[in-house]
């Protein structure tokens, strides 16, 4: 099947199996390897990126369903063409809010709508928006703290 | 005084790769022409395989080649034994190890037996379910008492029963002091470890290029030297025909360090055979029945005190589940064997265990790797001798520790690393102190808790000790060299797992060559930059390969002070490294970079004095004697409901004690990492075996990893006591978060339930087990 999606801003167009997944069409269709897959089963979060803005599970959606559809991947984050890092990933450096790093972007591509949703967000709140999200390294303790620390510098308009 | 790098929470190296997606894990790998592998596993836990037939998957359009154990000739052996026995006297092991491709038996469910390699992983999967086996099923050996058993199946038919070992160890004379002893308490334990689930699958890419006669093996392991070194000796290659990159991998724990998985061993010959790339990429599924478990122990343990509670001597007999292969030797039982110790002063102490063969999963080592069983058995039998003592929890170990002038204390008994159990250093009642203040232990227990309970509030307290055997040899090399451009490049054969090693290894080498670390260029686990090595285990990291990156730096460092002396004309002493230059103290201006002094030392013309080397670059190593024993105190505070049974941890303390720390940032990362773990261990996760060998939770929907709204913020401090075994002075504290949760919980629960007569005795525990436990103890859960 014929598939053209945009990604990151950029429009690809690719025939595909149908049940190819949207994670491997990323992954090796697209050589997007910053998603990352950790279960297969929509459970571990790892995978996360934003389909018309919402945050999906890549690995339970079909690369044919995101037809003439916008994604975003981790590898959008970031300004184009600089070294700088998007404030959300800048706080992930900051906070130590990583370690193996395999599930970053799934937590990045998670917190990116909901710090925009919610600009004041409580602990728990917080929490609850993680909770959907495994990390085997950190614990959690620095993700929470990077997402206060992304939301005070959101907040001085930084 | 000179910019400080060691000691610092210096931001990471790694992490901006890590954050845009750029950082190459090994499903990253994407070569021309790369097949794809997949293995068909076994979905009995014991049968006899009798035959078969793989030719409907060949049909298969798109599959290349379907491979089982009678393809591989003779290539197909049992794996090596990574660990031999340790040189016990009282000692008994029968060695069997995983095979590459199931022949004639199955021996746990997810075992392989063939493999389809297809133009996409998709096929590959397909063709799988094509292949017809003629199997007759064997009654599975589940369960460590029935294992053992006369009439039990035997896992491995060349053996008498299904032992794998049986070693006995003693320090003293237990029984001629338990004869003598006011107080006796006995208890059988359990406790079950689980999965490491390290967020990332394991996986192997492996190309030959014949033309160039080389094999580059991407792998998801810890352990990259010993692959290499292993797999050219399989494939009668020279080692330096074979380059293995463990490039940035998603999480270890343990597991990683399993060597070699049938997987690794099979797929680097595929490729050889075919002449083409080939990945394997693990699946979660596949994760749960293919790599390897820690999992149960059974101890039978008794504790001899005195009146006041000071610790005699302990007995403890234990059953150890090793699964179907003892690969890794007896590193876990040993280790929980070694930790029971703990922080105590034990005068006498018999200790004998048997490994027994299960059609399970094989067991290795996952982050603790079995020193959290040996520390559940002395905690839990403090707390119970305190009870019945009436002796205050804290007190009773305080009564008990090793003091200050008893280091370095000699065991008696025999460690992992073959050495001798003897701690290098220690001073625990300072973090116990520290922690019983932290979480404000005396008002909690005389005021707050009595208060909350009136108000019908289920809360508890709990506080213990542990001690972790870290940084054990053999050694660990390094090299570092100084370029041109005055950056500077580190390379060690250690892999690393996001333990921070981009920085806090270049922070070693930061503090030697007064060098930003951005500009200090960090290689771990790449063979063809470092090639000798051992691997990221035990805690190991920061210790040995810490301490040889030190060695390295420091012999640059002297370099860079004797060629920056003959430029600048100005004596060693008085030379300072600073941002990268040396220069002259107080005469800033008078100066040269560490770049240029690069290119001096490797000239093009001229001559390079005989008797010394051109560059500035240094290898040297490191092998402790022994290893370095950190220590720490956890305590918590818990309120549990009483309907549901769910608990919630109110606050949670950390004071440990890992030696000079280099990173405090990360440091602290660890052990917040760690405690999520142990918290799942005790709380949440089990790997749940039926009758017949199946595991019956191996997703992530049913086997269930701590969440962010499960685990605490935990508020630590540290203890610091150099170990004087390094010149870092440094200890592991990689697993040392997750050691003591289990015996915290079971100490905290009770405390929150004391109206009821409870005993926690088997980690894990989980609301529906504390209903059950209620229920037995006969008072009822409301």
């Amino acid at each position: 099947m014929n598939v053209c999606v945009t990604v990151n801003g950029k429009v690809y167009e690719r025939v595909v199996e149908p049940r190819l997944l949207l994670s491997d069409f990323l992954r090796h269709e697209l050589n997007l390897t910053g998603t990352h897959v950790g279960c297969e089963q929509g459970v571990c979060g790892a995978c996360t990126v934003l389909l018309n803005g919402d945050p999906v599970r890549s690995c339970l959606i079909f690369a044919v369903q995101a037809h003439e559809q916008e994604i975003m991947t981790v590898e959008g984050l970031a300004p184009a063409g600089t070294d700088k890092l998007h404030p959300l990933q800048e706080a992930f450096r900051d906070a130590h809010g990583l370690q193996c790093g395999f599930c970053t972007p799934g937590f990045l591509l998670t917190l990116l709508p909901f710090i925009e949703e919610n600009p004041n967000p409580t602990e728990q709140e917080i929490r609850e928006a993680l909770s959907g999200n495994l990390c085997r390294c950190t614990g959690y303790q620095n993700i929470v703290k990077a997402v206060k620390l992304a939301v005070e510098t959101a907040e001085r308009g930084e | 005084m000179a910019t400080r790098y060691f000691g610092e929470p210096i931001k990471r190296n790694e992490d901006p790769r890590l954050l845009k997606g750029e950082a190459l894990f090994v499903d990253d790998v994407h070569l021309p022409e790369m097949l794809h592998a997949a293995f068909l596993r076994s979905d009995y836990a014991h049968a006899r395989l009798k035959g078969i037939d793989v030719s409907a998957a060949l049909e298969h359009e798109g599959v290349v080649a379907v491979y089982t154990a009678d393809d591989l000739g003779d290539y197909w052996q049992p794996g090596p034994l990574l660990v031999p026995p340790p040189p016990v006297e009282r000692l008994t092991f029968h060695q069997r190890t995983q095979v590459p491709l199931a022949k004639d038996k199955l021996r746990h469910v997810g075992e392989p037996i063939a493999v389809v390699v297809a133009t996409s992983r998709y096929i590959a999967e397909d063709a799988l379910q094509d292949i017809e086996l003629d199997v007759e099923p064997l009654t599975p050996v589940v369960g460590l008492e029935s294992a053992l058993e006369s009439d039990a199946a035997l896992v491995h038919d060349g053996l008498d029963s299904n032992l794998a070992a049986h070693v006995i160890q003693e320090k003293g004379d237990y029984a001629a002091i338990r004869a003598k002893a006011e107080v006796l308490i006995k208890r059988q334990f359990v406790y079950d470890h689980g999965a490491a689930a390290a967020m990332e699958n394991r996986g192997v890419v492996a190309d030959w290029d014949s033309k160039a006669q080389q094999l580059k093996i991407w792998d998801t392991t810890q352990a990259p030297i010993p692959i290499r070194n292993g797999l050219a000796a399989m494939l009668g290659l020279s080692e330096s025909q074979v380059q293995v990159i463990a490039p940035f991998l998603g999480g270890g724990f343990g597991p990683k360090i399993m060597m070699f998985y049938p997987e690794e061993v099979v797929v680097p010959w595929i490729a050889k055979q075919l002449g083409r790339p080939v990945k394997w990429i693990e699946d979660r599924q596949e994760n749960f029945f293919a790599t390897t478990h820690e999992r149960s122990q059974i101890h039978d343990s008794e504790i001899a005190l005195s009146k006041d509670g000071r610790i005699l001597g302990v007995s403890d007999t234990f059953l150890h589940d090793t699964g179907a292969y003892a690969p890794y030797g007896l590193t876990v039982p040993i280790n929980s064997q070694c930790t029971l110790l703990g922080p105590y002063d034990v005068p006498h102490y018999y200790s004998e265990f048997k490994a027994v063969f299960t059609n399970t999963v094989i067991v290795t080592p996952y982050r603790g790797a079995g020193r959290q069983h040996g520390v559940f058995v002395m905690e839990r039998l403090l707390d119970i001798a305190a009870k019945e003592l009436a002796i205050d929890r804290v007190e009773i170990r305080k009564r008990n520790y090793l003091k200050p002038d008893q280091f370095p204390h000699n065991h008696e008994i025999i460690y992992q690393d073959f050495a001798p159990l003897i701690y290098d250093s220690g001073n625990y009642l300072p973090a116990l102190e520290r922690a019983a203040e932290m979480i404000d232990y005396d008002n909690f227990i005389k005021t707050e808790q009595p208060q909350l309970m009136k108000q019908g509030k289920c809360v508890g307290l709990g506080i213990v000790s542990y001690v972790e055997g870290t940084g054990i040899g053999p050694y660990e090399g390094a090299r570092v060299k100084v370029d041109a451009s005055g950056k500077i490049n580190v390379a060690t054969g250690v892999g690393t797992q996001g333990q921070g090693h981009f920085t806090s290894f270049a922070q070693i080498v930061a503090e030697q060559l007064g060098v930003d670390i951005e500009h200090i260029r960090v290689v771990t686990g790449d063979t063809s930059e470092f090639g000798w090595g051992c691997g990221t285990f035990a805690s190991r990291g920061a210790v040995v390969a810490g301490n040889a990156i030190h060695a390295a730096a420091v012999r640059v460092r002297k370099k860079v002070l004797k060629h920056a002396s003959e430029h600048l004309e100005a004596a060693e002493e008085d030379l300072v490294l600073e941002g990268g230059k040396a220069f002259v103290k107080d005469v800033p201006t008078k100066s040269v970079s560490l770049g240029e002094l690069a290119q001096m030392s490797n000239p093009l013309r001229g001559a390079v004095k005989p008797g010394s080397e051109p560059g500035l670059e240094a290898t040297d190593y490191f092998g402790p004697e022994r290893g370095a024993t950190a220590s720490g105190v956890h305590a918590m505070i818990v309120e549990i409901d009483p309907e549901t049974m769910m608990l919630e941890i109110k606050k949670y303390i950390v004071v440990h004690d890992c030696g000079k720390v280099i990173n405090p940032m990360i440091l602290e990362g660890q052990i917040q990492g760690g405690v999520a773990q142990g918290i799942g261990n005790a709380f949440y996760e089990e790997l749940v075996y039926d009758d017949d060998g199946q595991l019956t939770n191996a997703s992530f929907m049913d086997y269930l990893i701590p969440t962010a709204n499960d685990v605490p913020t935990v508020e630590s401090d540290h203890v610091e006591t150099p170990s004087p075994l390094n010149p870092l002075g440094v200890k592991g504290a990689g697993e040392a978060g997750a050691i003591p949760v289990g015996p915290l919980f079971a100490q905290a629960i009770e405390d929150a339930l004391s109206g009821f007569n409870l005993e926690i005795l088997k980690i894990p525990v989980s609301p529906g087990k504390l209903f059950e436990l209620l229920q037995e103890s006969g008072d009822g859960a409301q």
